[in-house]
């Protein structure tokens, strides 16, 4: 899927959410879907497990207007975190324009976090795409949690974030951080507005 | 005006720009340095306290600067209705609409207040509208977003909301450390460390509380009383302050985020694609097809993005010519999508050129009514002179032309008779339109039903002359009163004839507007008395001639002395003697009294009957020179009363 379609003055971005299970991926976007006018979100599809966790995968699409003359849209999604939902993964992930990867900062939930940025690249690679070119942030969530439960966020940067890609700290579930991680992801894949040909080469 | 010029506070370079206002501040820029061309209206809207105010004097000032000459009117809403409400009172509207009209760039401040006026909103509209069509660039502020003003008018909110619409959100940390800096800077204050960034903290969403708080510390740390540190502001400040900004300001996170995005859209995107992507949708947005940009747009090559707007441009008002052409002859067709289309170019010139059959015009003078069959006596010859100057030099002598006699006295047969002649004096080249206030009003109706109101007016805005019979018809019609009173002002401004034709004087026009009384005042106003013996022979001599009768002398004398009687009534007259007739070859007096001596069934329809000797509407003197009766005549002309008399005579 191509970034902007010059001929419907489109810009659509496809960004998704990936993380461990119960890392609050979901969480992140119900903070967005309630903050947004109704008149520019559209549905949230939620296929969710009765103890609410996500099944399948999160959608909601955005809207944000007129941008110098373009429709901007974009597209949220989010994957299923647990490990036997790969397929899902792999499918959610295609055609991803950015990533947001959301860790848990719980001190116990550090191998998780590690296996889940491993399948990461293992699918990223698996479809072909270089995890270098492809805009990814890190989300470090459950900030609100005591300290003694969590890890420092120098620690989290220690284990997850060995390219030094842009990190956030947040508590999604009062919404601190939140829009500041959409917000840096959504910069980072808008970059590629400026090289056209790397936007159209997917 | 005179703070916008002086006032120092309210500069660019004082505000501070974050990402909650950056937008807006660019808009304000674009538009004084380049003023009636960017973003017209601009429309910003925002909270208390965000800095409307700041941002408009800025715009003032800094448009003065670059362009000296420029005439810069800011007036805040409630000191314009104010201005409005006394011209009223002191009849001076006129000159209120002159002090506004003659504006470059006009800001108006608090827009909200219109709110729920509806007198005010017209007046807004009007102005506005004149503006717009002048290229004065309008600058609007708001405590809301025009959709969120109760009860505005729809036509004013589509203008409003026709340029852009900017607002100002609450500062966020950043710009709340960054004002409260600039603030310390301009009262030469320094705190402790931290003091800043703890009252940044604090849950004030507005400069202006933000501010105030500074002076309370600024006030506490003069005093010497209190050392402002970064742990006693939340105590000093007292307990009113919000909480602690930890988690998210709730208030417009989205909107936040949505600005800074557009930032980032407009930073990344190639800058020729969203020029063009910007073409694209303003003229989409004005229902204009954009497939050559479009194509331009989705290629690779960088185009003369210049060039191509500019071609474009040209094209688009060529369309708009050609639509107007069209619409003047048939609204239906100018609704063709040819005039919709630049590549359609062809086809719509072809459509604008080509045989519009049903070239729809105002209507025409009737024939039957000519000049040459309308009889001249004392009692209308003073209003024949005026009509004739008006035929021979429409719109310099008499303007308007007020015609006004009882009903049947042939005021509508001298309406068509100018018309007739103006047409025939340009060689067709003068575009006339004859017809009855009902009529106008009807037309006006059907204009609305149809949506095509804008061609309705664009055909009589293009008229030469407008006649218009029974003026006072236009009695309790509002809506046809306003409609007439802006054509009126079209047309007079233009230099265009107007001829107006009542059964009363305009001052007797009751249910009329003043506005339009006493403009139809402000020509020259006529009175056609009923005919005396002399007329009355001559149009009986006539009106049987036409029926195919030779009246003998004594006849005719018989039938003048018959009193009274008006045009009309002599013309019914003369049919009634021929139909009763029937074979009979000779008219004689006898036959005629027995036939007229019967009382007639609409005789008594008429106006109620007045003497003729004894209103005099003109009196001859030996030397043949004009003296024109005091309670007819409007005397207080600048200049013009005793030339009157020369050019009559």
């Amino acid at each position: 899927m191509s970034l902007v379609n010059y001929a419907t003055r489109e810009i659509t971005c496809k960004i998704v959410y990936y993380g461990p299970g119960r890392s609050g991926k979901t969480t992140n976007l119900h903070h967005i879907y309630e903050q947004v006018p109704d008149n520019r979100k559209g549905k949230m599809v939620s296929l969710a497990t009765q103890t609410d966790r996500t099944l399948f995968f999160d959608f909601l699409p955005l809207d944000l207007g007129m941008i110098s003359g373009f429709t901007t849209r974009l597209q949220l999604y989010t994957v299923p975190g647990q490990v036997y939902y790969q397929t899902t993964r792999k499918l959610v992930l295609q055609g991803a324009d950015g990533l947001v990867f959301v860790a848990d900062s719980q001190a116990r939930q550090l191998s998780e976090n590690i296996e889940s940025m491993q399948d990461l690249h293992a699918n990223l690679a698996e479809q072909g795409v270089d995890v270098r070119t492809l805009p990814l942030v890190i989300q470090y969530n459950k900030r609100d949690l005591p300290a003694d439960m969590t890890l420092r966020v120098p620690e989290l940067e220690d284990a997850l974030n060995f390219r030094g890609i842009p990190s956030y700290s947040a508590d999604a579930v009062h919404g601190a951080g939140v829009f500041e991680t959409l917000r840096g992801i959504s910069e980072i894949v808008l970059r590629k507005l400026s090289a056209p040909a790397m936007a159209g080469s997917r | 005006m005179a703070h916008i010029e002086s006032d120092p506070r309210y500069r660019f370079e004082t505000f501070v720009v974050g990402t909650t206002n950056r937008l807006a501040v660019a808009a304000s820029r674009a538009v004084a340095q380049a003023p009636g061309s960017s973003y017209n209206p601009l429309f910003v809207y925002g909270a208390s306290g965000l800095g409307k105010t700041h941002l408009l004097v800025a715009i003032g000032q800094l448009a003065l600067k670059l362009h000296p000459g420029l005439r810069v009117r800011y007036v805040p809403l409630d000191e314009w209705v104010d201005e409005l409400h006394a011209a009223v009172a002191a009849a001076r509207m006129d000159a209120f609409k002159a002090r506004y009209h003659e504006v470059d760039m006009l800001i108006l401040d608090d827009v909200q207040f219109l709110a729920g006026r509806r007198e005010t909103q017209s007046e807004m509209l009007r102005l506005f509208n004149f503006l717009h069509r002048g290229g004065c660039q309008i600058i609007l502020a708001s405590d809301r977003a025009p959709t969120e003003i109760a009860d505005l008018d729809q036509r004013l909110l589509t203008r409003l909301s026709g340029g852009l619409i900017v607002d100002l959100d609450m500062p966020d940390y950043e710009t709340r450390v960054a004002i409260l800096q600039r603030k310390c800077e301009e009262r030469d204050t320094r705190f402790e460390t931290g003091v800043i960034e703890a009252v940044a903290k604090l849950g004030h969403g507005n400069v202006r509380e933000l501010q105030g708080a500074l002076t309370r510390l600024v006030a506490f740390q003069r005093l010497g009383e209190i050392t402002v540190t970064s742990q006693n502001v939340r105590d000093l400040l007292g307990t009113e302050a919000g909480a602690e900004v930890l988690a998210p300001a709730t208030s417009n996170e989205f909107g936040n985020f949505l600005s800074e995005i557009s930032v980032a859209v407009a930073q990344h995107i190639e800058s020729w694609r969203a020029r063009l992507g910007e073409a694209v949708a303003m003229w989409n947005e004005r229902g204009y097809r954009t497939a050559s940009l479009e194509r331009a747009l989705s290629g690779q090559d960088v185009p003369d993005v210049d060039a191509l707007l500019q071609s474009y441009a040209a094209s688009v008002n060529r369309l708009q010519a050609l639509e107007r052409k069209a619409a003047a002859s048939d609204p239906a067709l100018a609704r063709s999508e040819a005039f919709r289309n630049p590549e359609r170019l062809a086809e719509a010139e072809a459509l604008a050129a080509g045989a519009p059959g049903v070239r729809r015009l105002p209507p025409q003078p009737e024939a039957r009514f000519s000049r040459d069959t309308f009889e001249t006596g004392s009692s209308n010859q003073f209003a024949v002179k005026a009509a004739d100057a008006v035929v021979r030099e429409p719109g310099k002598r008499y303007n308007p032309l007020y015609i006004h006699g009882s009903a049947g006295t042939g005021k509508s047969h001298l309406g068509h008779g100018i018309g007739s002649e103006m047409l025939a004096s340009s060689g067709g080249a003068h575009t006339v339109a004859v017809l009855g206030a009902d009529a106008f009003s009807q037309e006006l109706i059907t204009a609305l039903q149809e949506g095509a109101i804008e061609s309705w007016r664009a055909r009589y805005r293009s008229l030469d002359v407008l006649i218009l019979d029974d003026v006072q018809n236009l009695t309790g019609k509002g809506g046809t009163q306003e409609e007439f009173f802006h054509l009126f002002n079209a047309l007079f401004a233009e230099g265009k004839q107007i001829v107006l034709m009542s059964d009363r004087a305009p001052r007797a026009l009751e249910g009329v507007e003043e506005r339009l009384r006493s403009r139809f005042e402000g020509g020259l106003v006529v009175e056609i008395e009923r005919p005396d013996q002399s007329l009355r022979e001559r149009l009986y001599a006539r009106a049987l001639n036409a029926l195919g009768h030779e009246p003998n002398v004594d006849l005719v004398s018989y039938l003048g002395g018959r009193t009274p009687a008006t045009a009309t009534e002599i013309s019914e007259a003369a049919k009634q003697l021929v139909l009763h007739l029937g074979d009979v070859r000779e008219l004689t007096v006898a036959a005629a009294q027995s036939v007229l001596g019967r009382p007639r069934e609409n005789a008594a329809s008429g106006p109620a009957q007045r003497s003729v000797t004894s209103h005099v509407a003109v009196i001859v003197s030996e030397d043949g020179s004009f003296f024109l009766p005091r309670d007819k005549t409007i005397w207080d002309w600048p200049d013009v009363g005793g030339r009157l008399i020369e050019e009559l005579r």
